[in-house]
């Protein structure tokens, strides 16, 4: 719940009382990028499981595989890689498709630990 | 398929083949702007090309059927929970003017993690599915072919499914969409972080394809108790959403303000709702507006409604509107009937029609209240944006309760809407992004670790499906039973057979309603209503509106209710429609064989224009065939009628009679059949009554040869007199 206070406005607009039309809209934009930046800056260092479904749509699996194939990426604790980097990577790695790898991560063919070890350094060469 | 307008839209060819439909186009379309365009006798200065099909304005028949389009996009929201009667409904609005066909989601769909597929039936609304979607793109790609303009498809990109709702409508040319996360964070309590990380992605998808974007500011003003009061909070969420979408990618012309004007009469609406709408409009330049009317105030008078969105409609033609929403008048009673969507885009068109050119004779003041007034709720929003910032930035003032308070900014009144940061539906979703995260796709915003060498992202998997639609994987249905075949099939024969029902929102789904006066107070009205609704064998009858019109004369009710049986239209009589003799024929015969006829308005009626129309040469009337007539003038007495007809020996006589209380139009028809009998010419008259409420059916009850009502002509009065003349001449000869 809110706070509740009294209407101020006289006294808080002091600071404003003197500014043109145009500089008043210029605070108005100034003061919005101060509050989006860093909302931009939360988003693009970040993933969710819908985005990552949303990658998977793009890379034409059905919704049902990509639900599955997030779900699992996710169990694995891998969505920090993105859900279709673990596809091409398991794909490269067993060399099938890009498709058939996704297919087989969705119908729970491979272990989470599998799916993790696709990032350790050790099998990267 | 091409749409045949004297055809239903067969929705079974609609869903043919779906599997292989793509769009023809991807984007919004604005409206063809016409400068000066002359239509009928008039020159309008703010209308858009003229449609190839349409329904115009009742009183265009006054006006040789001209229907002017206003400039603004003019949407129409659909929400009947199921798609295939929503495109039936599109076509009519689109034949009265909409080219925004907008369909509201399903109870529920925006805490579905996941995509919907199949087309199961919705609540309030459809469950977004890419089935229910390509069928309905599709129907609509037929439906603008028909109507000569482009109809934009519009749905809502949020709830916790946002990016891949935003990759289905990419993909499915969906032209325009909501999204703005505050709208998830306030009123669907989505978590916050999910609902800006998941917007970045959304809306960058949107920009890809062109889209439109519109926020979600307009709910504050429908959610607060005190609407008016959070005009300089809706600066803010504009404000948010607009720039957050812009360092997006989405250009400014594609990212539309949902705003609304926040009072409605009985305040002085005008005088509240202009400041704002005029301070908008200063702070967001370069940005569209998309006027969407108050919902906030809507009772359930469907007049109420209809002049509050005509005020609205003014405010729009004194400020601007790119996109001119429109809402059902019924809204504060039911979930919009169709018919009231077609009436709400008439009434849109009407007002704008009524207002075309208005601005080269007034404008608003450049100084004064009203210029202080929008000084004034910039200030306050400044001041609210300060305090964000002040306060710790935009997530706190969430959790602390700043939004959709009903205080006016900054005064308080501690009633906000709070959500917990790390609370909501899908808490604790979101993950950052490693420095190897890697998505092989096209349009995708944030961090990407792609290799150096590649064109675009999706080289890595050969293309995705924002290049290469064959990728798509289509989903027909999931659920066997929840499906549109199988509604299709149920009511297929009212759709394609004999069968007949009445419909409000869903194909024959019985629903009427019925206005009844009672002389009683509101209480026991509402209760005789529902009385009256079960001895006239309404199912479900419900008290939909009352009003009352004296505590104790009475009160005005609406009822609705359900029919539970059906017309076979086979067994219907229809009144053969008669088409007129072509001109040349008809006087062809008047030159061989000379017509003469008598005609008058009779009792007390002084109205003589719908008389003049049918005989007067001026206005096409039989006169211009050679027909010879005596006009009487108005208010003649039956007998002089009569008198005048032997006088010149005439072959038919012509009554124009209005409707009245007590008959008397049946009463003066019989009069002249009866005199005429008297006087022994019955048999050689024709006799023909007219007016406005006269039909076929009275007149010939009446005693009458033939009768004729609204919308008819001299030549339908003509060949009616030469096809009874040859008709004689043959039984004589």
């Amino acid at each position: 719940m809110g706070i509740k206070r009294d209407d101020d406005f006289a006294e808080r607009r002091k600071d404003l009382a003197n500014l043109s039309d145009e500089e008043l809209k210029q605070k108005f934009w100034n003061l919005t990028e101060k509050i989006v930046d860093p909302l931009l800056e939360q988003a693009k260092t970040h993933t969710s499981p819908s985005i990552e479904r949303s990658v998977l749509l793009r890379m034409g699996f059905d919704s049902l595989a990509a639900k599955a194939i997030a779900d699992k990426v996710y169990e694995a604790e891998l969505l920090g890689k993105g859900a279709g980097h673990v596809v091409i990577k398991l794909a490269e790695k067993e060399e099938i498709s890009y498709q058939k790898a996704g297919q087989a991560i969705a119908n729970g063919e491979y272990e989470l630990k599998t799916l993790r070890s696709l990032f350790e350094r050790g099998e990267q060469r | 398929m091409k749409l045949n307008p004297a055809e239903k839209i067969d929705i079974e060819a609609v869903l043919d083949n779906l599997e292989n439909y793509r769009p023809r186009r991807k984007g919004w379309t604005w409206r063809k702007v016409v400068p000066e365009q002359k239509i009928g006798d008039f020159t309008y200065f703010d209308t858009s090309k003229n449609l190839l099909n349409n329904v115009p304005l009742p009183a265009s028949r006054s006006f040789n059927g001209i229907d002017p389009q206003p400039e603004p996009v003019i949407t129409t929201e659909i929400a009947s929970g199921r798609f295939e009667d929503d495109i039936r409904r599109m076509r009519m609005a689109a034949w009265h003017g909409a080219d925004h066909l907008m369909v509201i989601r399903t109870a529920g769909q925006s805490h579905f993690d996941g995509l919907i597929e199949g087309t199961p039936e919705g609540v309030g609304g459809i469950p977004i599915t890419r089935k229910q979607i390509r069928a309905t793109r599709k129907a609509l790609d037929y439906i603008e072919d028909e109507v000569g303009r482009p109809l934009n498809f519009h749905s809502y990109v949020s709830g916790v499914a946002g990016p891949e709702i935003a990759v289905l409508f990419a993909e499915e040319g969906v032209n325009g969409a909501h999204q703005d996360p505050q709208y998830n964070v306030l009123y669907r309590n989505v978590n916050m972080y999910r609902s800006f990380v998941d917007a970045a992605v959304a809306k960058k998808l949107m920009a890809g394809v062109d889209m439109l974007q519109i926020d979600g500011a307009h709910n504050a003003n429908a959610t607060a108790r005190k609407a008016w009061n959070v005009m300089p909070e809706l600066f803010v969420q504009h404000a948010i959403n607009s720039l957050f979408s812009l360092k997006v990618g989405i250009p400014k012309d594609k990212i539309a303000l949902s705003t609304v004007p926040p009072a409605a009469a009985p305040a002085p609406d005008l005088r509240m709702n202009l400041p704002y709408a005029v301070a908008l409009r200063e702070l967001f330049a370069g940005f569209r507006f998309r006027a969407q009317q108050n919902t906030k105030y809507i009772e359930s008078s469907v007049r109420e409604a209809t002049v509050t969105h005509t005020m609205n409609l003014l405010l729009s033609k004194l400020t601007s509107a790119d996109i001119q929403s429109t809402i059902t008048p019924d809204e504060g009673r039911n979930v919009p009937w169709h018919y009231y969507n077609i009436q709400a885009v008439d009434t849109a068109k009407q007002a704008f029609a009524a207002m075309d050119g208005m601005q080269e004779m007034i404008e608003l003041k450049k100084d004064g209240s009203l210029k202080e007034e929008a000084r004034e709720l910039k200030e306050r929003s400044i001041l609210f944006l300060q305090e964000i910032i002040d306060n710790g930035g935009y997530f706190q003032a969430v959790a602390d309760g700043f939004f959709v308070d009903s205080g006016r900014y900054p005064e308080r009144n501690g009633d906000g809407i709070s959500r917990e940061m790390d609370g909501g539906v899908a808490a604790s979703s979101i993950v950052p992004r490693d420095d190897d995260y890697l998505a092989p796709v096209c349009d995708h915003f944030g961090y990407n670790n792609l290799p150096e060498e590649i064109d675009k992202p999706c080289d890595l998997i050969d293309g995705c499906t924002l290049d290469k639609p064959e990728k798509i994987t289509y989903i027909d249905e999931l659920d066997q039973e929840d499906n549109v075949e199988k509604r299709l099939a149920e009511n297929r024969p009212y759709r394609k057979g004999n069968l007949l029902k009445p419909e409000v929102e869903w194909s024959a789904d019985g629903w009427v309603n019925t206005t009844l006066f009672l002389a009683a107070s509101e209480d026991v009205a509402e209760v005789a209503a529902l009385k009256i609704a079960e001895k006239m064998n309404l199912k479900n009858a419900e008290v939909i509106h009352k009003e009352v019109m004296h505590p104790a004369e009475g009160t005005l009710v609406e009822v609705k209710g359900r029919v539970d049986f059906a017309i076979d239209i086979e067994n219907l009589e229809i009144p053969e429609k008669k088409e007129a003799l072509p001109d040349d024929q008809l006087r062809e015969y008047v030159d061989n064989n000379p017509i003469n006829i008598v005609a008058a308005t009779v009792g007390n009626d002084e109205h003589s224009v719908g008389m003049r129309e049918i005989i007067d040469i001026k206005h096409g009337g039989i006169e211009k065939y050679g027909i010879k007539v005596t006009y009487l003038g108005t208010s003649v007495p039956i007998k002089k009628v009569v008198d005048a007809a032997i006088e010149v020996n005439a072959d038919a006589v012509l009554i124009s009679t209005i409707i009245t209380h007590n008959d008397i139009h049946r009463t003066n028809m019989k009069k002249l059949h009866d005199l005429c009998v008297e006087k022994g010419i019955r048999d050689k008259l024709i006799l023909i009554a007219g007016g406005t409420q006269v039909n076929n059916d009275i007149a010939i009850a009446s005693g009458m040869d033939a009768g004729f009502g609204r919308g008819t002509h001299g030549n339908d009065v003509a060949t009616f007199i030469v096809e009874q003349k040859k008709k004689e001449t043959k039984e004589e000869g």
